[in-house]
């Protein structure tokens, strides 16, 4: 594990080159995880961490280029995480998002780093939560995540993110949208994106009725925001809400409450992968069929199935 | 669960406006089950070296057809060694003369794609590379 060691100091003393190679490992391969996260994690929590979600072209992309402009100009270190799927046919990926971030490429004090969902649900890849971490130990003040495109259940941003942008569109349905359950629910702030096409004061109408509605985020009112793509107008107004977003959660607390919740997370999420991989390493593919096959033969149902299964699998934990 | 896969730097380095041939490359190398990161028109060997290094990709893909390559492939490749990069393999595509073959595989460009190559050539051509490193 030396050369690890090495990767790990080189990465905190700002070599570039380390910090990618170490997303990789802990991408590939969550040992690597288990033998790196131990050794930075002190070095964590202090980045302020903003995710943008949204529809498929809503313009997440440009809006996080101007954000990058915003923060670069007040002198502070940005990473960006950016997401878009995996095909779940041949589990390749294109990852394009930074062909809108052009202008920051030679920024050394830019790190912008894309990943596949890799087959994860919730808009968010496996591995995200811990490269947040990495970027954080590496020093960057502020680390922006952007999401696959988001439909109406990827929400899994909201459990890893401080401050939460939803970036909605004129023209993607009626009030009804903004009724149901899952993404409308979890914006801290709201952008309306390509503000001048038609359609946009009713979008807003029915983001601040859906509000309206909703449960009060105690002393924080959601802020709705006119954006327009690439333009810098609207960008400003959007920056100086996140600033805001992040002094409210400093001065009432809720910043504590956030990290308590997400430490469960990772807890949680750990443990989890370790029960699965444990769980095909006693019990066999073949074996998982065969009773599988009994499942559906209706010889055995999989209640009366785990009931047989649980003293050989309570020793690994 | 987490598992290894290629990552792939498709760049378009220079000033010719096309990436047809590039996006296609992409597409294919994304199908064989690759993660493919595309930089976009107009790039400067600056900024390919420097998404290759926060990417951390396998193997890099330059298209030119600008004529500008042994200028290009050569500036990529001294920028790589500067930031001891040199170990990432560089391929090529697009229009490039026989005659500047011979110089460009003595920079240390590993393979040229010219028109009508296959895509499964690629494919099967990255898939070795990446094996030997």
């Amino acid at each position: 594990m030396s050369s690890f060691d090495e990767l790990i100091k080189s990465m905190i003393s700002g070599d570039r080159r380390a910090l990618g190679k170490i997303i990789t490992l802990m991408e590939n391969d969550s040992s690597s995880s288990a033998y790196i996260i131990p050794r930075i994690h002190n070095l964590t929590g202090n980045a302020h961490i903003v995710g943008i979600t949204g529809p498929p072209g809503s313009g997440k992309s440009s809006i996080v280029d101007k954000l990058v402009s915003c923060y670069r100009k007040d002198g502070l270190k940005v990473g960006v995480i950016a997401i878009d799927p995996t095909s779940p046919f041949t589990g390749g990926a294109i990852l394009g998002d930074r062909i809108r971030m052009k202008q920051h490429y030679t920024d050394r004090d830019v790190f912008i780093r894309s990943m596949a969902t890799r087959g994860n649900l919730g808009g968010l890849s496996e591995a995200t939560g811990n490269t947040i971490k990495a970027l954080d130990a590496f020093g960057k003040d502020v680390i922006i995540i952007e999401t696959v495109g988001a439909g109406q259940v990827e929400v899994d941003i909201v459990k890893v993110a401080d401050t939460v942008i939803v970036v909605s569109v004129p023209s993607m349905g009626d009030s009804v949208q903004t009724l149901k359950a899952g993404i409308m629910e979890i914006g801290d702030i709201f952008a309306v994106n390509k503000a001048d096409i038609e359609g946009v004061e009713k979008c807003i109408l029915e983001i601040r009725m859906m509000l309206e509605l909703s449960e009060k985020k105690e002393g924080w009112i959601q802020p709705i925001i006119k954006t327009y793509g690439n333009k810098d107008e609207g960008a400003n107004k959007l920056y100086e809400a996140i600033k805001e977003h992040n002094k409210y959660l400093i001065e009432s607390g809720h910043n504590e409450k956030k990290r308590i919740i997400r430490g469960k997370t990772e807890l949680v999420n750990i443990l989890q992968n370790l029960f699965i991989r444990n769980l095909y390493k006693t019990i066999s593919e073949e074996e998982m069929e065969e009773l599988a096959k009994k499942i559906a033969n209706r010889e055995k149902d999989p209640y009366m199935i785990i009931e047989e299964l649980i003293p050989r699998l309570k020793k690994f934990v | 669960m987490p598992e290894k896969k290629l990552r792939i730097l498709i760049a378009k380095p220079g000033l010719d406006g096309h990436d047809r041939g590039a996006k296609v490359v992409a597409r294919a190398l994304r199908d064989a089950g690759m993660e493919v990161i595309y930089t976009g028109l107009r790039q400067t060997p600056e900024s390919i070296v420097e998404t290759a290094l926060q990417e951390d990709v396998d193997i890099i893909g330059l298209s030119i057809l600008s004529g500008a390559h042994n200028y290009l492939f050569k500036k990529v490749i001294d920028l790589l060694k500067k930031e001891g990069a040199e170990d990432i393999p560089i391929f090529g595509g697009g229009i490039i003369p026989e005659d500047d073959m011979p110089y460009l595989k003595e920079i240390g460009v590993k393979r040229i794609f010219g028109p009508g190559t296959s895509t499964e050539d690629i494919v099967s051509y990255i898939k070795e590379m990446t094996n030997k490193s």
